[in-house]
């Protein structure tokens, strides 16, 4: 028997919404199949299962908002009976909601309860249920003063009065604020502790990507328009393979020391039309042809904009590249997603003066900074990186 | 296809790729990405449509040609007679 839990979707995540159940109880689930929805402050994303087994009953329902780590369904293993959970939380939440108020009252938590009195059986003396009628307070919600524990006509003027102390709730302002508020919120937390946490370095290097571009189009000449090539993804993969050569930007920073991790799961910075920014994560970028990482990164933009992305690519992203620079601005500084521990960014590709063996020609060039946590890596090594990537775009074909 | 078709075909592609903009305002020189803030993967998902409706397959060298609305359609005008 396994926990199916709320996902952490980024670091910047506490909280989501359970929107839907994909699966029955009793239904057969696999490794990676999409199990349920979750809306985050930054959208809605599939979550995907990571046990072999059958679903069990659900523990969190539709339209309710938990913590991260909150376990949402059991996965039952083949062959185990599929029980439905003992505490359901409809039944466990009305409990929990009388207990958190009776101590906000100030009951001691180890005080006899007594079996929750159906509402007719508070005691209450008529002037005071009159008075409670009239201005609008609930009898059920008042600790009684007077003899025991009946409410009296104090406590319900008292209640009226406290009622009318508490902050209205702001009429143009939404109680919830809407999905780009909430994305807002999302960046400025993770971005706050980027800057807060992590000592970054920055480096910055101008490749000549003539030959690389030259060559691209020569291979784009020879498919159909749809299967066309993008320099970003000579960029992506040129990434991959230098991070073979210097593992250490690639992972995280968690409980005090570097964590290298073996794959390339590159986070990359997608910008929503209407506003904000995502990263999903192109899984394991060292391993794919240019044509596969084209296909990965179309299917990414294309579910990224439709709200259909998954789990698993919100939260696993060891390394982040921004191609803010495709419209416009020549350098980025970027700002590292943590835990990770290094942020590429690629500024727009434009013909610039180049000089090389004594001659002066125009290039098509390309400015690539590196925003690395010197807690992990040194410049020394985050110059290796940059060297190495320049190596390895110019031999596109061996990308 | 006159040229007006071919601009209101221009149009629709683009209002489905960037929903929020007006490329009406577009004015005939300036360049598209640049005026309606498309990306790279945007444009291609452009010069695709516009492939799929026309026909015409718009290689890379020709990009700076059809970077704006006038230049784009005088190379369809072009090419589709």
């Amino acid at each position: 028997m396994a926990e199916f839990r709320m996902p952490s979707l980024g670091a910047d995540m506490e909280a989501g919404i359970l929107v839907e159940w994909l699966v029955k109880p009793g239904e057969p689930v696999k490794r990676g199949d999409v199990i349920a929805t979750v809306e985050t402050q930054k959208g809605l994303f599939e979550v995907e299962n990571f046990e072999e087994g059958v679903m069990g009953e659900p523990i969190v329902q539709p339209g309710e908002e938990v913590p991260v780590g909150t376990v949402l369904a059991m996965i039952h293993a083949e062959g185990e009976p599929v029980v439905p959970a003992e505490t359901t939380p409809q039944a466990a939440a009305p409990m929990a909601e009388v207990r958190a108020g009776e101590a906000a009252r100030g009951f001691s938590p180890a005080a006899p309860q007594p079996a929750t009195p159906p509402a007719e059986r508070i005691a209450v003396s008529p002037s005071a249920r009159k008075l409670a009628t009239e201005l609008g307070v609930e009898l059920g919600t008042l600790h009684g003063s007077g003899p025991h524990g009946a409410i009296q006509r104090c406590d319900v003027e008292q209640a009226a009065t406290i009622e009318k102390l508490k902050p209205a709730p702001h009429p143009e302002l939404p109680q919830t604020g809407g999905l780009r508020d909430g994305m807002r919120q999302a960046i400025a937390a993770a971005m706050s502790r980027s800057n807060r946490e992590i000592p970054h370095y920055y480096l910055e290097m101008e490749i000549d990507l003539s030959r690389p571009l030259r060559w691209l189009e020569g291979e784009n000449l020879k498919r159909p328009i749809r299967e066309r090539i993008l320099p970003a993804v000579l960029l992506l993969k040129g990434v991959a393979r230098a991070l073979a050569d210097v593992p250490e930007l690639n992972g995280f920073w968690l409980d005090n020391r570097l964590q290298v991790s073996p794959a390339a799961h590159i986070g990359f910075a997608i910008a929503l039309r209407s506003g904000g920014l995502i990263t999903p994560a192109i899984h394991d970028v060292d391993s794919l042809s240019l044509a596969e990482l084209m296909t990965a990164m179309s299917d990414l933009i294309e579910r990224t904009r439709a709200g259909h992305l998954r789990s698993s690519e919100m939260s696993d992203a060891t390394i982040t590249v921004t191609n803010l620079g495709d419209l416009g601005v020549r350098t980025v500084f970027g700002v590292i997603y943590p835990p990770q521990v290094a942020l590429v960014a690629f500024g727009r590709i434009m013909e610039r003066p180049w000089a090389e063996n004594g001659m002066l020609g125009v290039r098509r060039t390309v400015t690539a900074t590196l925003a690395a946590d010197h807690r992990a890596t040194d410049g020394h090594r985050g110059s290796q990186f940059l060297e190495a990537l320049n190596h390895y775009l110019q031999s596109p074909e061996k990308l | 296809m006159t040229n007006d078709q071919l601009k209101e075909m221009i149009f629709r592609i683009l209002k489905e790729i960037a929903p929020e903009c007006d490329p009406v305002q577009l004015n005939p020189d300036e360049s598209i990405r640049e005026a309606l803030d498309i990306d790279s993967y945007g444009f291609l998902q452009l010069l695709i449509s516009i492939c799929e409706e026309t026909g015409v397959e718009i290689p890379e060298a020709d990009y700076v040609r059809v970077f704006t609305l006038g230049g784009m359609l005088d190379y369809l005008g072009r090419h589709l007679l």
